[in-house]
Formats: structure tokens, sequence, C-alpha cells
């Protein structure tokens, strides 16, 4: 199963329920663990294990200034705006490319090529001896994650059980994400800003056409907004973790709370259990 | 929430933007009075005219994005695949492929108690959340240019959004957590920054959930050279606030409130030093 978490707002725990679900599960059967927030990746923190790690190419433009002859076509057809063509020369700025490979089609001079160029790379580890960690980063000052995002699903897309924790937001690192997955796992703080950005992110599983569920983050009694949503939009509550000091600081030392406290063991594989079972999917 | 208190606190006239137009928030704590919307347009979007589509199959094999898709005899763009990058309707033979302007969020024009607010709403799912915080600063730069201060709620992450909320910002408040993500999250944050030269400044947020990473945070600035400015407590009288759809700092006399207004009032003082450096 491809299991995927998310969460409108950033900070709710999504790193946490991904991290606790796949060091649960490891113990009994091969999970890959996908790290998705490539802008912010924190999933390798609370694991250790060698990294073996690549880059993250996409193809960029070269132009062949001897070939080219300056028609503009290119600066014409590029909808980002990456190309501009001067009298003599091509300015090419490369944080707007799109890497669609447009400029190549419609070059009349045939003077352009691509070539690629790193935006992130790829770390993959062992930290458990069925747990393999991947772990997508985007290079710091490129703007483009969807492609890392990309990268990362595809080397774990033959993998059987994979769960994917996700960028916090709703738009195209998100979609990226968690497109494809049998299931997903909605993280939220029962809070107004939770609740709010729960509303969003239901919206986008709903589009996509990925069966969702809840799970309470740093609940503080007070859920009953967030319960009532819930149950107005068919979306169960698959577990809720109260906000205690104690798990605070045993995430804050880069420990999971499975780890330092076994007895959640119990409540997580509870939570892989109702997922398998709400997506249709055999253990 | 910590952009929220701050707009109250800081003197001088303001506008305000949520440039967080993913998952926007200021409107929650704010109230405020909203007095224009206006459509915002992504990227075109590519869109097939089953009429004249042979069925080659040629924008299929020619996406980069997986866009094209087939589907009950036919094929089909994904909204939310496309990135509007045209190359289908270059390869279609028959020129069944057109580009369409697509509406993918709105901005809104209101008024709070401290000035104006530029926020927005993005159609979730859609793209171009970069695009958006653009137009949504641009927005608040045209109207109210005038103004002493323009503060900005910026997104996570270090990608576009991020990229495009502050590019041309004279300060950069980065509010952090005391955890490992925390501090991982904040040197990214930082590196990106600094590629755009603007001062940096670090506030730490339920601090005394561990102190031990909060001295640690606090270590790493002072050997970076960036101002601490901020140690806000865990206090339940911050989400009993938003709960109640105010600042905390509105709320009366939290230690979080007080933690706040010492930011404010630090915040205030190195802005002005920033004034100078520039």
């Amino acid at each position: 199963m491809k299991l995927a978490v998310a969460s409108g707002k950033g900070g709710t725990g999504k790193s946490m329920v991904a991290a606790n679900l796949a060091f649960t599960l490891a113990w009994t059967e091969n999970i890959t663990l996908v790290d998705c927030d490539v802008e912010e990746p924190n999933l390798h923190l609370f694991f250790s294990g060698h990294e073996e790690e690549r880059d993250v190419t996409v193809p960029v433009p070269v132009i062949d200034e001897s070939a080219c002859n300056h028609c503009g076509k290119c600066s014409e057809f590029c909808q980002y705006g990456a190309l501009t063509v001067l009298p003599d020369r091509v300015l090419f700025f490369p944080e707007l490319c799109h890497s669609c490979g447009g400029c190549t089609l419609v070059c009349p001079k045939g003077a352009i090529h691509e070539a690629p160029k790193r935006i992130g790379t790829l770390a993959i580890s062992h930290p458990m001896p069925k747990l393999k960690l991947i772990t997508g980063t985007l290079d710091s000052g490129s703007p483009h994650a969807v492609p890392v995002i990309r990268e990362a699903k595809r080397v774990s897309v033959r993998d059987p059980e994979v769960i994917l924790d996700t960028a916090p937001g709703t738009s195209c690192p998100v979609v990226e994400a968690i497109d494809g997955s049998d299931f997903c796992i909605l993280v939220t703080e029962s809070t107004p800003f939770g609740l709010h950005d729960l509303q969003l992110a239901a919206d986008v599983v709903t589009k996509l056409g990925i069966p969702a569920g809840v799970v309470i983050n740093r609940s503080d009694g007070k859920d009953d907004e967030t319960i009532r949503f819930c149950v107005d939009h068919d979306l169960e509550i698959l577990l809720t973790i109260p906000f205690s000091r104690e798990i605070a600081a045993i995430q804050g030392k880069g420990d999971l709370l499975c780890r330092a406290r076994p007895e959640w063991q119990k409540e997580f594989a509870a939570l892989a259990l109702k997922c398998r079972a709400l997506a249709g999917v055999e253990p | 929430m910590i952009t929220a208190a701050l707009s109250r606190l800081l003197g001088g006239t303001m506008v305000l933007a949520d440039c967080d137009v993913d998952a926007a928030n200021l409107e929650l704590l704010l109230s405020p009075r909203l007095l224009q919307t206006t459509p915002f347009m992504g990227m075109k979007n590519a869109v097939i005219d089953p009429a004249t589509c042979v069925l080659c199959g040629e924008c299929e094999a020619r996406c980069r994005f997986d866009a094209v898709e087939w589907r009950e005899g036919t094929y089909h763009i994904s909204p939310l695949r496309c990135e509007g990058c045209a190359v289908c309707t270059q390869v279609c033979p028959v020129s069944a492929i057109s580009m369409q302007p697509r509406q993918t969020g709105e901005i809104l024009y209101s008024e709070t108690r401290r000035g104006h607010l530029v926020h927005a709403r993005m159609i979730p799912g859609a793209g171009n959340s970069g695009l958006l915080v653009h137009a949504v600063k641009k927005t608040a730069l045209e109207r109210d240019g005038s103004c002493e201060l323009f503060l900005i709620d910026g997104p996570p992450g270090t990608g576009c959004p991020l990229i495009s909320a502050i590019s041309g910002v004279d300060a950069v408040l980065v509010v952090t957590e005391p955890s490992v993500s925390g501090l991982h999250d904040l040197q990214r944050v930082v590196t990106v920054c600094r590629q755009f030269r603007p001062c940096i400044l670090v506030a730490i947020n339920r601090f005394d959930l561990d102190l031990e990473k909060a001295g640690e945070i606090e270590v790493w600035c002072r050997r970076e050279n960036i101002p601490l400015i901020g140690k806000i407590p865990f206090d339940p009288a911050v989400i009993a606030s938003v709960r109640e759809g105010i600042p905390v700092t509105d709320a009366g006399p939290a230690p979080a409130a007080q933690a706040i207004q010492i930011l404010a009032a630090n915040l205030e003082q190195e802005l002005k030093q920033c004034g100078k450096q520039r």
C-alpha cells in the first residue's frame, strides 16, 4: 500500500506520524519511508544510518551561440520567461525554467540542446533491517521542489509498502507527493488554524480521489469542532495524540515516541490497520 | 499567530500581507472587513478539443509532467498536473490543443484595525502559489506602498513561495521551535534568506518545551551572528486566544503575550539598525 501523510498547516506533526508508523511496522515487514517534504526534510533526523547520496538533476537548455541566429522563437515560446533573446546573445534564467523542453522543439536552427542541472539530492539509508528511508532534499535557493519529489517517488515505485511524508500546504508539491496513493492520513491539531487548513487539505485529497482519515495531534481535549467537521465530511478520526510536554521533549531531542515509549507501538499498529481497511488493501 | 500579534504592537502606518497562500490564517485572528475581491489567474492550462483530436498520442509522449491522461477512449489534460508549458500545443499535428486561462485563486483586499490586509484564497490543489504570493505582495505595494511598514506573513519551506515572499524585503524574522527539526529547518531557511541579503532575525516559539534544544539554537544563532530577539514560552493562552479569533496580545497579560511584547520592542530596534545599514 502507498500511504501518504499530509496536512494543510505546517508543524502539525506529519513527520512524527510518518516516522512512528514506519518504525512500528518495520519490525515485521519491509517498509519504505519517503521524505517528500524536500524543502525541509526532517525524517533523517529521527533515524541514524549510513546514507548513500546522489544528485537529482533536471534538463535545462544550453544554447549553441555559433548556431543561434537570435530569431527569438525560444523566448517567445517559453511560458515561464526563462529565456530572453538579445540581438547578440541569449540570456537563460535557470530558476524560472520548468524543464519542459519546449525551446529545443521550437528552435529552427537546432541550436538548443539540454544538459542536466543539479537541483537537489536523494539520500537512501537502511536505519532498520526492514526499513528503507529515502530523503529528497531541495538545494537551497532552488525553487523547484516537484522534480525532487517525483524522483524520490520514482525510486520507491516498486516497493510494496510505502509511507510518504509530504510538505505542508495544498499546492503543487503536495499534489505531486500524494497523487497515486492508496490512502492519505491528514494530520491536524485542534485549533482554528488546524481545522481551517484541514478543510483545505481534505479538499485536495477529494479532488485526487484518494480516501483519507484524520489524526489529531497535540490534542488538549477541546476537539469538538474538528470532530464535527470529520463527521460531516465522512472522515474517520483514526488516532488522537494528546499534548504532553513529555512527548514534545522526546521529539525535540530527535527520538521517536514509539522508541522512547514502546507502548505507543500498538496505537500506531492499529492506525496502520485502520488505514489499510479504509483503503480496501489486504495487509 | 506572531505576525498577527506584531501587527498590533509595532508602530507607524502599516500594510499586511498573508503570503502563506496555501493555508492563509491571518484572517482568522485579525477579523478583517473585506473591501474587494479580485480573481487570480494562474498559468494558462492546455485543453484538448476532442472533436479535432486524432488520438495520435504525440502530446502524451512529449508531456514531461504526465499531465495527458487516457480516459474513456480519449485524451484529457489533468489540470492538477499541467504546468502550462504549451509543448503539447506545439507537437499536436492537428492543432487540437489550446492554452486557456484558468482562475487558480482570488486576492482579497481587506481592512483591519492596523491597516489594510492583502490575503488570498488559493484553490486547493492549484499550482503557482509562488506567482500568487508575488501578486499578493504587488497588490499591497501598489495600493499601500507609502506605508512605513510592510509586514508579511511568510509560508513554510524554502521553495518558490518562500523565495517569492522574501525577495526584496529589508528584514526576515525566522520563527523556530526547540527541536532537532526546528533547528534543521532554521538552518535551511537562513541559507536561502542569505542569498537575498536581508537582515535576518530569529525568535524561538514554545522555547520552554526543550530548554536544552533552545540553548543549542541560541548558540547557533550567536555563532552565525544572527540576533535572537524573542523567546516565547508554551502557553495555553495562545490556543485559547486563537479559538477566540484574536491575537494572544489582545487577550490580557499571559506569559506568551508578554514575551511577544518584548519581541516586538526588540524588532523595532533591529529594524532601525537594518534601515541604517541600507
